[in-house]
């Protein structure tokens, strides 16, 4: 009989391949964290602020009050995730230490170093990382990130960026699919992707992790339209505890995941939930203020 | 042979793919109750087991795989899977499906940080099977009825019961598809 190897890449990204299909929910305290348990959520996200009281804020966003992760560590049986500062490798290594399943090295929060991202293979815990396109998600990979995301537009309700960073990756990945060999090398330097993941794609048609979508879901058919797209899987941040009724949103936008093709579905899980979180249109956003800028 | 992934939430297309390679005529995803009725066997894949567990029950799934299951149909569930076949489940009141008669301990290596990759000896399988333990469960007890497949440090974490068989890694996670092989076998025995 071989050892046991903890913190391989298949153990990584196994772990975010058993999250497919499902939804991961941010929440600020234990009940919150009960809540998306109790409706069907996959895994928690554990924060301070969500990311729309993060903008409202202001100031610098940092990783969160580290009573509030233990809190939520305690209070549910499904993965736990939490975010570090793009760059912060300290917080990473702290949030690790505690025991939280997934890091986020994210956007959401204000960027500790506006050159590099975290080493993510030299972790045991595997992470997730936003990308806007193919490049900057392969880039991601490269560094060891075993789970991409849409970045989105974090904390707007607006599903409009996440829409349009996921077309733009699977369309990239179409093209490169489609690309004879000897044009590989070039697109490599295009889009600043590591060549031997590009050529991954161009073989698979596909990431050589999952991808999920986050920024700016908000409602049951925002996350179906997610998947139509071609997410294994959404985050929704603010959209449920800040709707109306964050259980049934909750539970709603689960099905709606799980079953994003049936559309009488959908509409029955729709209706009656109350409010969803008010949004914020992109284009009244100062360019410095938008999270999707931050990540290199 | 009809083989069918439920696909509420969690790894299916690896699975699908698995089957595929082992040689299944057929592997299909199963979203809907009547997506059952014309299959010769059944995989309940990983995945959040709460999560899919209440899915189940919303969609009807609960009655309709015990049924399944009391009709000799073979199933085989691997981690969240192997959770949701249990009769007990240590530390809770309630089990999902109960068909087969197991205990198994949740999330019993600890967090994501402990989890591991081993090659492992399978009884009928394989002598060096590599199984990845991502969260895991294992089973701490099986009727004189069950017979072990496998242990790591002397824990049961591969089992079968008749028409039902259990591991608590993952092998739709490998490029390996003997144990799929030996699954969809089961299925045939109990067709004939």
């Amino acid at each position: 009989m071989s050892e046991a190897q903890v913190g391989t890449t298949r153990v990584k990204r196994g772990m975010a391949e058993m999250q497919k299909g499902g939804v991961i929910m941010d929440v600020v305290n234990a009940e919150q964290a009960k809540i998306a348990e109790a409706a069907g959520a996959v895994a928690v996200m554990a924060l301070e602020r969500v990311p729309s009281d993060i903008r409202a804020a202001g100031g610098v966003a940092r990783m969160a009050d580290l009573s509030i992760v233990e809190e939520v560590l305690k209070a549910v049986s499904i993965p736990v995730m939490a975010k570090a500062r793009i760059g912060h490798f300290v917080e990473a290594r702290v949030l690790e230490s505690m025991g939280v399943d997934y890091l986020d090295e994210s956007e959401v929060l204000t960027p500790a170093d506006d050159l590099y991202h975290i080493n993510k293979k030299e972790f045991t815990v595997p992470f997730v990382c936003g990308a806007r396109d193919l490049g900057e998600a392969l880039r991601r990979i490269g560094e060891g990130a075993s789970m991409i995301r849409t970045k989105g537009e974090p904390g707007t309700g607006n599903i409009v960026e996440a829409v349009r960073h996921m077309r733009t990756v699977q369309a990239q990945i179409r093209k490169v699919q489609s690309m004879s060999y000897d044009e590989l090398m070039a697109e490599a330097k295009n889009l600043g992707a590591p060549y031997d993941l590009l050529e991954y794609v161009h073989k698979n048609g596909k990431l050589p992790v999952v991808n999920f979508a986050a920024g700016g879901v908000a409602t049951p058919s925002d996350a179906a339209l997610m998947m139509h797209l071609g997410a294994d899987g959404v985050f929704v941040g603010s959209g449920i505890f800040k709707s109306e009724n964050p259980e049934k949103f909750a539970r709603a936008i689960v099905e709606a995941t799980t079953h994003y093709t049936d559309y009488e579905l959908i509409a029955r899980v729709s209706k009656g939930l109350g409010t969803a979180m008010t949004g914020i249109e992109i284009s009244k956003i100062r360019e410095a203020d938008r999270m999707q800028e931050r990540g290199w | 042979m009809k083989i069918g992934v439920l696909a509420l939430q969690g790894a299916v297309a690896e699975h699908i793919r698995m089957l595929e390679l082992a040689g299944a005529s057929e592997a299909r995803t199963v979203k809907k109750v009547d997506d059952l009725h014309d299959l010769d066997g059944l995989v309940i894949p990983g995945g959040e087991s709460t999560t899919i567990s209440k899915l189940m029950h919303k969609y009807g799934f609960m009655e309709e795989i015990r049924k399944f299951g009391l009709e000799q149909r073979p199933i085989f569930g691997t981690c969240a899977g192997a959770i949701l076949l249990a009769k007990r489940i240590n530390g809770q009141d309630d089990a999902h499906l109960q068909l087969m008669d197991i205990k198994v301990e949740r999330n019993a290596y600890g967090r994501q940080k402990d989890s591991f990759e081993i090659k492992l000896p399978i009884a009928g399988v394989a002598s060096d099977f590599p199984a990845v333990f991502i969260r895991a469960p294992y089973i701490m007890e099986i009727s004189d009825r069950g017979q072990v497949l496998a242990k790591h440090e002397e824990k049961i974490v591969a089992a079968r019961e008749g028409h039902y068989l259990a591991a608590a890694f993952h092998p739709e996670l490998t490029e390996d598809y003997r144990f799929h092989k030996y699954f969809l076998e089961m299925v045939k025995e109990y067709r004939s």
